[in-house]
């Protein structure tokens, strides 16, 4: 099939970015990201610079791959990170726009690849249980209510990609941050920290410069991982929870 | 040069114990003043780095990658192994220990492998506390499940994620030791090279990957926990950053790298469907639990298959071999990976393979589909089930252990496993093979460690399954805080080091040079064509099957191919820019010279055991054929352009007799 890109192009964070018109001979069985390697031996061959994306695990996990895809963080697919999508979902012919996750709270580093520390502090800020290691009882002291751990790893699932963040009109970090919040929340061990945590790292999202929550759920449909937006519902109680209880 | 192990006196299970009582401990106020530096944040290096700041020491951590969440420990799926006996199934220490040791072929070495069964325990506490959502029982209790290689169900799991979420635990205790101080991390910044003064590891040459800025680093001591060399063979189950380059800057500084031909090839991965292929995807080990692995018995079936006029599905049951179950009735479908590996292989050079290259075989869930079916059905009291619903209640178990491999599956190839079987064929997915270490990881080189992937130290010629994220977790939360002190308690008056000395100008000058040369050779060769060509020789001749003809041609053409990479390749752009070209071209030049090295490697080896498997050394049933009398020995290699030299240390066996390894 032969396709058209056109694909944002940014030399550095300062530099004024545009997008730059490709076409490329691809075929069903590619992904995403092979298709821009195939793109990319070609911009070699001629002597031109190839075109800046982070990757690496290419199995859908690590996170690392991003871009917006004709508008969709990881493109039009649901649950998919660009890595896994793969060229049988586009057809001969087509245009395809290929931009970077869009926040200010992650600057552009160069052409598609954008700078996702944020994320990282907001961790940094309380997303822990503070246990050191050897300080832990026997794994099975502490009982989880199988629903309960189903639940939490639902949320634990979160692969950090920020696509909810590129898919939010507000650039709001909500999902990713409740995500996180709820799942150390929802189990026994997290209960000690519950409310220093949720009000830290909510703290730390604003500190970041990530939008407010309107509530488009543009978040839910867009995530990899199709983490549910009940769980930002969830860390609006904790946080309530939280400062109400004045701690 | 002579190795010492440094493994200490008393019985085995006496030995951890008795070392932790006796070895020299860091004051305090003395840990505050010494400074660590490890490389790497996967689960050694991020449980490393957590639990050393823990401690006190001042430690420096670093990344290639834009968060230390993604190293590829994140993309392990099936589980990790410990010897809790919660199953009550007759599991213990020793066994663990034993299954180990005889996983792994006989050449891994015992107090090592001893100690990592011991702390196995103390991961899976540590990880629950942390809050890792590992799968429970109705009960609240933890689960476990059977793995490859062994008859116990030791394993923990996350559903299809275990990686990822013990990395996330690790990640979270790291950066809880980050928003203390104690860990300063640097993400994006790719270690260059290795600083020695005065003969022992004080610091690193740091490459900026946003600004291309060279920086240097000094410490009291180095750990590296970089992971493994599985891309060298440019297909393999490893990330696309995945590198040795860490490890190889220490080999070249004098490091010694043990077993490198030790390279595991995973039976359950997804073929190969075309040359854009960039990497290839493993599909988690734990499906052999429940999956049945077969070829067609026909050739006419065969052809049928591959020209699409018949599917799977229309085999009937007495026209398959089930070739696992045949060959190795007690193990049958969960053989150790090296051993199922070896098998799909010998039936696909049979012509049996069922896809258009002939290089795949099926992994079949019909039979566990409706075994787990009615299973539900009798406990939901539904009386004489017909089959649709049992295939749907079948398919909702499989769901619920295999969703999301079953989903990755089916977007990978675009076909539905749940009603057509997988296909599947073995990949390079993991080393044993890497830098030497003794018993405290140290290498031979004062004050550098090795954890994880990144040491040679506990699977000896083949991994089990579900020990890898085990051993990552024992290196760096259990084994090196203790360890260390060996070192460090000898250090504790020394200053911090001073990174404007001549060493540190000397190797910042050698990679500055090397970076010059790289972007001043402007050839007509992309660094990934290159890399693709050193994978086809390393896969044909270095891969599941070797022989002295083939490997000794494969060094002949490594080296040729290395002088054209240094005349041919293209590196765009400049040094002192964010240029993943660049990054990738000084990970592929350091490819091209371990390969050579893990060809010698091979060619020295006159025996089959594990992962190697020399075709000269075989018994009459094309069962390895491994030489405990000439080989039970860890070869630890020099690099020497022109002369590799070998260093052996002997294996002794003191715990286990040492028997040809039987799964029939």
């Amino acid at each position: 099939m032969k396709l058209t890109l056109k694909v944002w192009r940014q030399a550095d964070p300062q530099a004024k970015g545009r997008f730059e018109t490709f076409s490329v001979n691809a075929n069903e069985h590619m992904s995403f990201l092979e298709m821009f390697d195939v793109l990319n031996e070609e911009l070699l061959a001629e002597k031109k610079e190839p075109i800046a994306f982070d990757h690496d695990c290419r199995e859908g996990i690590c996170g690392a791959c991003s871009m917006v895809i004709n508008g969709q963080a990881h493109g039009p697919l649901g649950g998919t990170t660009t890595c896994q999508l793969h060229m049988r979902h586009f057809k001969d012919g087509d245009i395809i726009v290929v931009e970077p996750f869009r926040a200010s709270a992650f600057p552009v580093i160069k052409d598609l690849v954008v700078d996702r520390s944020s994320f990282d502090r907001i961790i940094q800020a309380g997303g822990f249980i503070s246990v050191n290691t050897g300080q832990a009882p026997d794994g099975n002291a502490i009982p989880v209510e199988r629903d309960k751990a189903g639940a939490a790893f639902d949320a634990a699932a979160c692969i950090g990609c920020g696509a909810c963040v590129a898919a939010c009109p507000n650039a709001s970090a909500m999902l990713f941050t409740a995500a996180k919040v709820s799942h150390l929340a929802l189990l026994p061990q997290g209960q000690i920290e519950r409310k220093t945590r949720v009000k830290n790292m909510v703290n730390q999202m604003d500190i970041e410069g990530f939008g407010k929550c309107s509530n488009t759920y543009a978040c839910e449909a867009e995530c990899p991982k199709e983490i549910s937006v009940d769980y930002i519902a969830r860390m609006n109680r904790e946080y309530f929870a939280a400062v109400i209880a004045g701690e | 040069m002579e190795l010492d192990s440094k493994i200490p006196p008393g019985p085995i299970a006496e030995k951890w114990t008795r070392f932790r009582s006796t070895v020299p401990l860091v004051a305090p106020q003395n840990k505050r003043r010494l400074e660590v530096i490890v490389v790497g944040t996967g689960l050694a290096g991020a449980s490393a780095a957590a639990s050393l700041g823990e401690l006190g020491y001042h430690v420096k951590c670093f990344t290639f990658h834009d968060s230390p969440r993604r190293a590829h420990s994140i993309a392990a799926q099936g589980g990790i192994n410990a010897a809790k006996n919660y199953a009550n199934d007759g599991d213990s220490i020793f066994r663990l220990f034993y299954d180990t040791i005889k996983g792994g072929d006989y050449r891994a070495r015992e107090a090592n492998v001893h100690r990592m069964a011991e702390v196995s325990v103390n991961i899976i506490d540590q990880c629950v506390a942390q809050g890792v959502p590992f799968a429970r029982e109705y009960g609240g209790l933890l689960e476990n499940r059977s793995f490859g290689g062994v008859q116990v169900s030791r394993t923990f799991y996350a559903r299809g994620q275990t990686g990822q979420q013990l990395l996330l635990g690790a990640y979270s205790a790291l950066s809880r030791q980050i928003s203390l101080g104690s860990v300063k991390m640097y993400n994006r910044h790719e270690m260059m090279d290795l600083v020695l003064v005065d003969g022992k590891a004080r610091g690193i040459i740091v490459r900026n990957l946003v600004t291309g800025k060279l920086e240097r680093f000094g410490a009291h001591a180095v750990i590296l926990a970089t992971g493994g060399y599985g891309n060298v063979y440019y297909l393999s189950t490893n990330a696309m950053g995945s590198n040795v380059s860490a490890a190889w800057k220490a080999v070249k500084r004098g490091a010694l790298m043990a077993n490198p031909c030790f390279t595991q090839i995973h039976p359950t991965c997804i073929p190969v469907s075309g040359d854009y292929q960039s990497k290839l995807t493993l599909m988690s080990e734990s499906l052999r639990n429940d999956g049945r692995v077969w070829v067609p018995k026909k050739m006419e079936d065969v052809h049928a298959i591959r020209e699409k006029k018949k599917k799977a599905t229309d085999i009937p049951e007495e026209d398959r071999d089930y070739y696992l179950e045949r060959m190795y009735p007690s193990f049958g479908n969960l053989v150790p990976r090296d051993v199922a590996s070896r098998a799909a292989k010998k039936v696909c050079d049979e012509g049996r393979g069922v896809n258009a290259t002939g290089l795949a075989v099926y992994l079949d869930f019909a039979s566990a589909i409706e075994r787990f079916g009615k299973s539900q059905a009798n406990v939901k009291g539904i009386q004489n089930p017909d089959a649709a619903t049992i295939r749907k209640l079948g398919e909702a178990v499989i769901s619920e252990k295999y969703g999301n491999l079953f989903e990755m599956y089916e977007k990978i190839v675009g076909e539905d496993p749940y009603k057509t079987p997988m296909m599947i064929y073995p990949a390079i997915h993991y080393t044993m093979g890497g830098l030497w270490v003794d018993y405290n990881l140290e290498t031979n080189i004062p004050g550098l460690f090795a954890l994880g992937e990144c040491n040679f130290s506990d699977h000896g010629a083949n991994r089990l399954g579900a020990s890898a994220l085990m051993q990552g977790l024992a290196d760096g939360y259990f084994v090196i805080p203790y360890t260390i002190g060996t070192f460090l308690s000898k250090e504790i008056r020394t200053p911090a080091t001073d990174t404007a000395s001549p060493e540190f100008d000397k190797v910042e000058k050698d990679v500055r040079d090397r970076i010059d040369h790289l972007l001043s050779v402007q050839g007509k060769q992309s660094v990934e064509s290159l890399h693709r060509q050193l994978g086809k020789i390393m896969w044909d001749h270095c891969g599941m099957a070797r022989n002295r003809e083939g490997l000794e041609q494969a060094r002949i053409q490594i080296r040729q191919l290395r002088d054209t990479f240094w005349k041919e390749v293209y590196v765009p752009g400049k040094a002192l820019e964010f240029n993943p070209e660049l990054d990738k071209a000084n990970r592929v030049a350091d490819f091209m010279e371990l390969g050579e090295m893990l060809v010698v490697d091979a060619l020295d080896r006159n025996e089959s055991c594990g992962g190697h498997f020399r075709e000269e050394y075989q018994d009459s049933e094309g069962e390895a054929l491994r030489r405990d009398d000439l080989y039970a020995y860890v070869s630890a290699w020099a690099w020497n352009d022109s002369n590799m030299e070998l260093t052996k240390e002997a294996l002794k066996f003191e715990n286990v007799e040492l028997k040809s390894r039987s799964y029939k």
